[in-house]
């Protein structure tokens, strides 16, 4: 089998989930007898592309146009079905970022093609690849095969596979074939201007020791400085998943998740967060986690290190309490 | 501005959910509007109610579906359209967006938006397959939409607080990111007048495209934990009590 990893950058510089793809892609084909290639799609990129090529593949693939400087879908769908047309990979595999979402399926439905989304991982099941994926918000995984013929396009999710397993090139270096790519400006659609930050954030929970974050279950804007109070008894800064910032019950800049901050912290205490996957990308590589929550199937067990089933209105109160006298003796 | 809102139904999110093979058991539980939708059903109100035209409801899926539908109607839609298929839930991403774009090719719309993804299949690929079927330009993870001169200049969400601006001709196709706008409720006004509003429904095999699935979703189940969760259990105050003692001389992160 042949398979084709499609890299990314952001704003010039490599996006990990890329290699962490490359990762998958390498442990694939080690259990396919596969092989692997890197593409690199962009203007200017040459230099990239021959430090792709130091990584254990095949060859990479090096797309450059004058009109796939910027990204736009579809200068990248064009492009990119004119060389999956041509190199005829089996398999194509993506990181799964916003990037991504915006173009792959098209790409993929361009050539009648499906694409299974966001994976977390996949088993190789007598020669047949099984994809793994979540549903329900992450309340279930779900086994996911391709029909049809190839070829087959899915992506992994930002942390489903670990970019520091990424194997060298075993003897220095593969090829860095180029591909021409025949794209005119009529053929893209919507113009990218710049790229622009809200008001620059004047919390970096990235270097917060101590995240005390809340969801859903925080129920109303009112029940907030429970968790502040909290906050404030462990001394650590307080984040919250998506929802929460976006009835504005606290500013954008204390989201944590895929469309958020990631975060490490040595403690991330989360209060009535269910674990949703765009949530958990942001907060997974946290030291230790402690989640409470009502609900005992809430996928936020599942990284749990410790769980509290239980009315957060009560453990809020009483943590606080328990924190302060900890403190004083 | 004519526009076309894709608003799929599924199940509660306090719902319990009972696995049966690649899907749930749909008895007893309750269903609701897939929240990234009604985002997007927001939106497209909003832009009719600044530049004139007609929102149309589209929803697939069985009868039930409808229950959905009406409530689109009652929030402002102008009419709706189901395509009624009692396999909804086994349809492949492309193969929904095939049938949504046949019943949308039907139809002389400005724009279609769609929520970002839904909450149980989650696959976040509709909009951009509409747009690739229907041969229009799109974009996702919209946060702002201004329409002028038969043109659109969007905020796109990007990843780790970066944005962008883009500019995209009509019609189009946008997937609307969560958190756009303040979603209303229906009034009683509009539960009322919903009533008299038309649901044209179709029957999903009379739009004569292909429902021969790509990807095939063999089973579903409760993920196996990779972590060791040590629950804590007691009143209120031992479980603070417990885990303060945890948090300081088990984990030392305090």
């Amino acid at each position: 089998m042949k398979i084709l990893v499609i890299t990314e950058l952001r704003q010039g510089k490599w996006n990990n989930t890329s290699f962490e793809t490359l990762v998958a892609a390498q442990q694939i084909a080690a259990a396919t007898s596969s092989t692997v290639s890197a593409l690199m799609i962009g203007k200017g990129v040459a230099a990239l592309a021959e430090e792709l090529a130091g990584k254990n593949v095949a060859e990479v693939l090096l797309v450059e146009h004058d009109l796939l400087e910027a990204y736009t879908p579809d200068g990248y769908c064009a492009a990119l079905s004119q060389v999956v047309s041509s190199s005829k990979p089996d398999l194509v595999l993506f990181p799964h970022t916003y990037q991504v979402r915006d173009f792959a399926p098209k790409l993929a439905a361009m050539l009648g093609k499906g694409m299974i989304g966001d994976c977390v991982g996949y088993r190789n099941e007598g020669g047949k690849l099984v994809f793994v994926r979540q549903m329900f918000q992450g309340k279930t995984a779900a086994d996911v095969t391709f029909q049809g013929a190839a070829p087959w396009f899915a992506s992994f999710q930002s942390g489903a596979f670990r970019s520091d397993l990424l194997a060298a090139h075993p003897s220095g270096k593969a090829p860095v074939n180029k591909v021409a790519v025949t794209l005119n400006a009529e053929q893209i659609r919507t113009r990218p201007l710049e790229l622009f930050k809200e008001a620059k954030s004047a919390v970096d929970l990235t270097q917060a020791p101590l995240i005390v974050a809340i969801g859903r279950g925080i129920k109303a804007p009112e029940n907030i400085p429970l968790a502040q109070a909290l906050a404030k008894a462990i001394g650590g800064e307080i984040a919250a998943s998506r929802p929460i910032c976006d009835e504005g019950w606290l500013p954008m800049e204390r989201q944590i998740g895929s469309s958020g901050q990631t975060v490490a912290p040595k403690l991330y205490l989360a209060l009535g967060i269910s674990g949703a996957i765009q949530h958990v990308v942001g907060m997974k590589g946290a030291r230790t986690i402690v989640a409470v929550n009502k609900d005992a199937n809430a996928p936020i067990f599942e990284i749990a290190d410790y769980g509290v089933v239980g009315d957060i209105f009560e453990i809020m109160p009483a943590l606080t309490e328990a924190l302060e006298k900890a403190k004083s003796s | 501005m004519n526009i076309i809102v894709c608003i799929k139904q599924v199940p509660a999110k306090d719902a319990p959910l009972a696995i049966a093979g690649n899907w749930i058991k749909e008895s007893d539980i309750g269903f609701e509007m897939n929240e990234p939708d009604s985002f997007a059903l927001e939106e497209a109100l909003r832009l009719k109610e600044k530049h004139g035209g007609e929102v149309i409801a589209l929803s697939m899926g069985p009868e039930r579906v409808k229950q959905t539908i009406k409530e689109a109607l009652a929030k402002g839609a102008d009419r709706a359209i189901h395509i009624a298929d009692d396999n909804f839930a086994q349809l492949d991403p492309l193969g929904s967006a095939r049938a949504l774009a046949a019943a949308i090719q039907k139809e002389k719309v400005d724009l279609v938006l769609t929520g970002l993804q839904s909450d149980d299949h989650g696959f976040g690929q509709t909009g951009v397959l509409i747009a690739g079927l229907l041969n229009l330009p799109h974009a996702t993870i919209i946060m702002q939409i201004e329409v002028a001169d038969g043109r659109m200049r969007l905020k796109r969400e990007l990843e780790a607080g970066w944005f962008q601006h883009i500019e995209c001709p009509l019609p189009a196709v946008l997937s609307i990111q969560s958190g756009i706008n303040k979603v209303r409720y229906a009034t009683l006004k509009g539960i009322m007048a919903a009533k008299k509003k038309e649901i044209a429904t179709i029957a999903r095999e009379s739009l004569g495209v292909s429902a021969e699935v790509t990807q095939k979703i063999e089973k579903i189940y409760v993920p196996t934990k990779t972590k060791k969760t040590e629950y804590l259990t007691g009143t209120p105050k031992e479980v603070a009590a417990k885990l303060v003692e945890k948090l300081k001389f088990e984990a030392r992160v305090i």
